[in-house]
């Protein structure tokens, strides 16, 4: 049994990730800005759980605010009695066109994708380590494997993130601390609601499972769905007179 | 948020005729979402244009990311959710822990909204009703703007005419049904080949005497088939004869393309018949199944409507009062093959009594339901003309399935309407919440 956090688990991969977890028994925080929507999904995944499950417990954490981030760990970690695994799935997307447009958008997708995730991953490491160990959780992107037309921005930031993920697996991995980057394909969610699908959409259900197994075993890096591995393998080995031809 | 995410610019139900221009809204936040739509979405599971938009430029929100539980009883099975929760999620959930849905159609991909709206009834409607008779609650945003709790005692009028009355009412919130508890995880089931139509409905009703589950299909093709077919029965195993199996649910797989036209060919669909009738043989078959394999033998098929191809297709599903008789039922199919129809696949199952629903589809009778793929012209003279006997013998026409019905027709079989649109007025002064199944049939402007 885990005692979990999850930022981010009220939606999309997050809200099903973290049904996968309370429907196992396993103790979870969901911590957020919206008390009432945390509520919420806190009885939802406490309807879900076993019989003689203790209820998720829920934090407010805006991640869009740094001042927020050591109570609402702490808080969490006092209502679990105790920290082993924070996951955090929230984030923020936008169009390139919309970005380009838009230069509060603009900002906040840099922000709180790169800076204020890292940050909040950084107050999480702090924590794991000193309880001996633990794993970290965090959601990638497929779009910062390579740079492409329409995710220059939110591409970059994703791209950022998995390299300050590697570089935490290098730099603590000995000391106890699972670094685990989740790189999501397209999953249909209200994040992409709209996107022109491209092949190989999934649902949130089917790349929960692989997200828990990959929390479980301290996996580095995974792509959901796992054909994602393939395509990206190939689409990183295009050279780049392609790449300025092609709209993807 | 709280507006929601534009989803879909072109839309369509599950027979993939008709399609039409229109934005579907998604957001988790559904209660904020329905604020300014004319129209609410599940799954998009009806076959036709009940979950259409009644011009491109009317705002559907989408309701299948607000899907969490709001509350469980597990002494009770009474369970409350939004409106989005499908009935596969209830399913994989709860039955483990002794409950399952009290009715359920031939698919668990159905939002409870959905379900509310089309009044669903399942193999059990002989002996449960529709899903109307096990709802308890809903919470309704209507036309006017305002959230309503309706109930059989509380503004009961309004809780009637949500019932089976198509998303017409209002947005549908959230929902409180009594699930049903169950001896077992599996189902004991039964199947009896059946030589002619007239066997097969004596069968048929003899079976709901005794059974919870039952229903037939029917070897639709060929003058050669005479009705034959099978019968099916079922109920929940006890636990002896459930025994040690674990539940452990199969593998989805999704139809990649749509298919090329001649996959279902008439001369295609008469050989998997034949393999079909082969394969439960002569004699009574009896076997401890999967509730998968019974309820929702179609569902490991992800998007199967794609198998009809890229004209789409129509399932004419009409109920028929039992003194029709059995000269009746033969006339729908004759009057179908006159017309170059193809009827694929033919289930047929009797009726219980009426529901509350004001505008609800089952009535005492046979129902039968008929997937036709969809040819140009063809497929409504076909409708038309079957319709001239149902609206004769005094049968309707379910909303869910239908894409082709006429308003004339509609009118003539239900007189019912004047009263739905009445209860619809009184919370929608304006007419706001529309779909194109209203205009096409409830006289709404587009």
């Amino acid at each position: 049994m885990r005692r979990i956090v999850l930022v981010g688990g009220t939606k999309g991969i997050g809200r099903a990730v973290a049904r996968q977890l309370a429907a196992r028994g396993d103790r979870i925080a969901l911590l957020g800005r919206d008390g009432t929507d945390l509520a919420a999904s806190a009885t939802d995944l406490g309807a879900r759980a076993p019989a003689g499950a203790l209820p998720p417990v829920t934090a407010i954490l805006d991640l869009a605010r740094t001042e927020t981030f050591d109570a609402a760990l702490d808080d969490a970690a006092r209502q679990l009695g105790g920290l082993d695994t924070v996951v955090i799935t929230a984030g923020a997307f936008g169009t390139q066109e919309a970005l380009e447009s838009d230069a509060a958008a603009r900002e906040r997708v840099l922000s709180i994708n790169f800076t204020q995730t890292i940050l909040l991953c950084e107050a999480a490491r702090v924590r794991l380590l000193a309880a001996g160990g633990g794993t970290l959780c965090v959601l990638g992107s497929v779009a910062g494997d390579r740079a492409r037309k329409p995710v220059v921005l939110y591409g970059a930031t994703k791209a950022g993130l998995a390299y300050y993920m590697a570089g935490v697996d290098l730099r603590y991995r000995d000391a106890g601390l699972r670094a685990v980057l989740v790189k999501p394909g397209f999953v249909r969610t209200g994040m992409t609601a709209g996107l022109p699908e491209p092949p190989f959409a999934a649902n949130p259900d089917d790349v929960a499972p692989a997200i828990v197994q990959a929390i479980d075993r301290g996996t580095r890096q995974i792509y959901v769905p796992a054909i994602w591995r393939l395509v990206m393998l190939v689409i990183r080995w295009l050279p780049g007179a392609v790449m300025r031809r092609v709209k993807f | 948020m709280g507006q929601g995410v534009r989803a879909a610019s072109v839309l369509s139900g599950w027979g993939r005729w008709p399609v039409v221009a229109g934005d579907e809204l998604l957001s988790e936040d559904l209660t904020s979402l329905t604020r300014q739509a004319n129209l609410t979405r599940g799954l998009g599971r009806s076959y036709g244009d009940a979950s259409l938009p009644s011009r491109p430029s009317a705002r559907v929100a989408g309701s299948r990311l607000a899907d969490r539980v709001i509350a469980f009883d597990a002494e009770t099975g009474v369970l409350q959710a939004e409106a989005g929760l499908t009935l596969r999620d209830i399913n994989r959930t709860f039955l483990p822990r002794g409950w399952f849905v009290p009715v359920t159609p031939g698919t668990s991909f159905v939002t409870l909204g959905g379900a509310v709206a089309s009044d669903v009834h399942g193999k059990n409607h002989h002996s449960a009703g529709t899903f109307g008779r096990h709802t308890r609650r809903m919470r309704i945003r209507t036309g006017a703007g305002d959230i309503v709790d309706a109930s059989p005692a509380v503004e009961p009028d309004l809780f009637d005419a949500t019932v089976g009355g198509m998303g017409l009412t209002g947005h549908v919130l959230d929902v409180e049904i009594a699930l049903r508890r169950v001896p077992s995880t599996f189902i004991m089931g039964e199947t009896e080949y059946v030589p002619d139509l007239d066997t097969l409905i004596g069968t048929l009703l003899e079976a709901g005497k005794t059974w919870p589950y039952t229903l037939a299909w029917m070897d639709g093709i060929g003058a050669g088939s005479r009705g034959r077919g099978v019968v099916y029965r079922g109920r929940w195993a006890d636990a002896a004869e459930a025994g040690d199996r674990a539940l452990t649910w199969p593998r989805e797989i999704a139809v990649p393309m749509a298919a090329p036209y001649w996959a279902l060919s008439p001369f295609g669909m008469r050989w998997f018949n034949e393999l079909v009738l082969m394969r439960y043989g002569r004699r009574v078959q009896r076997s401890v199944m999967h509730p998968q394999s019974f309820f929702y033998p179609l569902d490991a098929l992800l998007d199967w409507n794609k198998a009809y191809g890229r004209r789409g297709f129509t399932q004419y599903q009409c109920v028929l009062p039992h003194r029709a008789g059995l000269a009746v039922f033969r006339k729908l199919f004759q009057t179908i093959a006159a017309r170059g129809g193809t009827p694929y696949v033919v289930v047929i199952k009797d009726f219980g009594a009426e529901g509350r629903g004001k505008l609800s589809f089952p009535c005492p009778g046979m129902t039968f339901s008929i997937d036709m793929p969809v040819v140009a012209g063809r497929t409504q003279a076909i409708v038309d003309a079957v319709n001239d006997i149902v609206a004769a013998e005094g049968g309707r026409v379910y909303l869910t399935k239908d894409a082709f019905t006429r308003a004339e027709h509609y009118r003539a079989m239900d007189a019912r309407v004047d009263g739905f649109n009445d209860i619809r007025r009184r919370w929608d002064p304006e007419g706001r919440i529309r779909s194109a199944l209203s205009v096409r049939l409830l006289g709404d402007a587009a």
